[in-house]
């Protein structure tokens, strides 16, 4: 935290570093942590909608990655307002009078609508993952694990149906529209698949880092497993939406959906096609066997490779849309991203010491205790 | 094909076969194999199964398959004959790439696919026609089996693994003969 409050200053004071950079790194570290917040939310979401038992041993480690997105949304909230209100030129959009293709999506693009939309989406994101987060603490309380487990079960379902659909609406807004003559119909899955991955990682290592300290006992070999699978598989997930919308726009070659692919590729050539081919092959090959998936050492390697590759996937989202070939991965940006990481890390660590790192009561933490997979 | 003789014990209840499984080892006896109509979890570890090497040889299929797309869509669309679609480079393989992803992703999970479950047939002497392998009919529906090799327990007398069995509350005893090699 305190690199990036220095990489601020140094950012602030340095005159090579223009405003427009210290924004668009704002809105890239405020859109990677808090989508790894939300997808711990989601996370939980799923689990308790699909009656999931072997994953109740990490619900405490879900929860607090969730306790992120109270003060991810406020980080992205201050920059969704300071563009709106002119204060920076991230969103060419708001800034383009004149213009024949956005003048004809003015009827969505438009800002009152805009930060509508972005001010509803935090305030149920943040109330639900606050609310799961309360039931959780309460169901330990009590221990009326029956009750619990049925109406998560319909609290799960309703946020899972609002996450499919503003997810998408959020990504076209805060991020596709950073382009805003290109758009693509795959890119909220895209986005979806780059930070769930990214919040698998995140809730990987930070188990992996407490077990090795000796806490969770009750975590054993097979619900590593079961993490590193998720990780295997939802990289596969993100490589296949990647390569689905590139290969569609690269294949029709229409001039106004390959903008989006020339300015990657003409001004980020290398950085950008090896940080799809490092967030492919490497889970691909270091995670395909069985033992593999289950060492804390390759996982742990694996898992700090493709996060940063999936921070160069944010970074290449957001940069040629705000920077076009300005964009650089310098001292400033690299400090930035590590203070982001430090607030998370600190608000996360926060939330696992305010409660037991085991649930106490829940339907199916027998079942998980029990987790055993061959 | 190699024929060999066993002996089976044929239980009613899953959990009694268990326990007579790990009755027979403590005395000595080598447990060759268990039939069940449904899997049992931790069977494989009580019997001491090694773990199987499908997953490798899934690898390697899919490598092969690989491979041979490569090839054959190298030598059809790029060296035999170019084909002009919507304009993209067809000159070398690797500027075309992208168009022929799809098709050698299909053709890398056909070959890993099917080469998994040959393998699989193969290896559990399952091939379609095949004589059916389980000692008894109703190993496939309410009832348990154990399978001894006579011969690779010839420290104890063919009766004496019969006493043995009988003392673990099996239902039937029985000898049959299975395949067990092609050759």
């Amino acid at each position: 935290m305190g690199i990036g409050v220095l990489s601020l200053i140094y950012g602030i004071i340095d005159p090579s570093i223009t405003g427009q950079r210290i924004w668009a790194s704002t809105l890239i570290n405020g859109w990677f942590f808090f989508g790894i917040g939300l997808t711990a939310t989601f996370f939980i979401a799923v689990s308790a909608a699909a009656q999931a038992g072997w994953g109740v041993v990490f619900k405490r480690i879900f929860e607090a990655v969730s306790m992120f997105v109270p003060v991810g949304a406020g980080l992205m909230l201050l920059v969704i307002l300071a563009s709106a209100f002119g204060m920076n030129h991230l969103y060419h959009w708001m800034h383009a009078p004149g213009d024949y293709l956005i003048e004809g999506k003015a009827a969505y693009l438009n800002i009152p609508f805009w930060i509508g939309r972005t001010v509803v989406f935090l305030a149920v994101y943040v109330l639900m993952t606050l609310m799961f987060r309360k039931r959780s603490l309460q169901e330990d309380a009590t221990g009326d694990t029956v009750g619990f487990f049925k109406r998560n079960r319909v609290f799960s379902a309703i946020f899972l149906i609002f996450f499919g659909y503003t997810s998408v609406i959020a990504s076209w807004d805060w991020l596709m529209s950073l382009d805003p003559h290109w758009f693509s119909t795959l890119y909220g899955w895209y986005i979806f698949s780059g930070m769930w991955i990214s919040g698998m990682i995140m809730v990987l290592l930070l188990t992996l880092w407490l077990k090795s300290k000796g806490y969770l006992p009750e975590v054993n070999p097979s619900h590593i497993h079961d993490m590193g699978k998720w990780v295997f598989g939802v990289s596969f997930l993100w490589t296949y939406l990647w390569f689905s919308q590139f290969m569609l726009i690269w294949y029709s070659n229409i001039p106004e959906e390959v903008t989006y692919y020339m300015a990657r590729i003409e001004d980020y050539t290398v950085p950008y096609f090896a940080m799809v081919l490092i967030n492919f092959i490497i889970p691909m090959l270091l995670l395909m066997s069985k033992d593999m998936k289950k060492h804390a050492g390759i996982l742990s390697f694996v898992c700090v490779i493709i996060f940063f590759g999936h921070w160069m996937d944010v970074f290449f989202l957001v940069t040629p849309g705000t920077m076009k070939d300005e964009g650089v991965i310098g001292i400033f940006e690299i400090g930035f991203m590590l203070g982001y990481l430090g607030l998370f890390l600190f608000v996360v660590f926060n939330a696992l010491t305010k409660a037991p790192l085991m649930v106490k009561h829940h339907a199916l933490l027998d079942e998980s205790l029990h987790h055993h997979i061959n | 094909m190699t024929k060999q003789k066993f002996l089976y014990g044929l239980y009613n209840d899953d959990d009694i076969m268990i326990d007579g499984i790990k009755a027979m080892q403590s005395k000595g006896v080598k447990v060759n194999d268990a039939y069940s109509p449904f899997p049992i979890h931790g069977l494989e570890d009580v019997l001491g199964m090694k773990w199987t090497r499908l997953a490798i040889c899934a690898f390697m299929y899919g490598l092969t398959g690989m491979m041979m797309a490569i090839i054959g869509i190298n030598y059809f669309m790029i060296i035999d004959w170019p084909m002009n679609i919507g304009g993209k480079p067809n000159m070398t393989f690797l500027q075309n790439m992208s168009a022929f992803v799809p098709v050698i992703f299909e053709f890398t999970v056909l070959s890993a696919g099917h080469g998994m479950a040959i393998t699989y047939f193969l290896r559990n002497m399952t091939l379609p026609g095949m004589p059916a392998r389980n000692p008894h009919p109703r190993t496939t529906d309410d009832h348990f089996a154990v399978e001894l090799s006579p011969e690779e327990n010839a420290s104890h007398s063919l009766e004496d693994l019969k006493n043995m069995l009988k003392d673990t509350g099996v239902v039937e005893i029985f000898e049959k003969e299975r395949i067990t090699k092609f050759i």
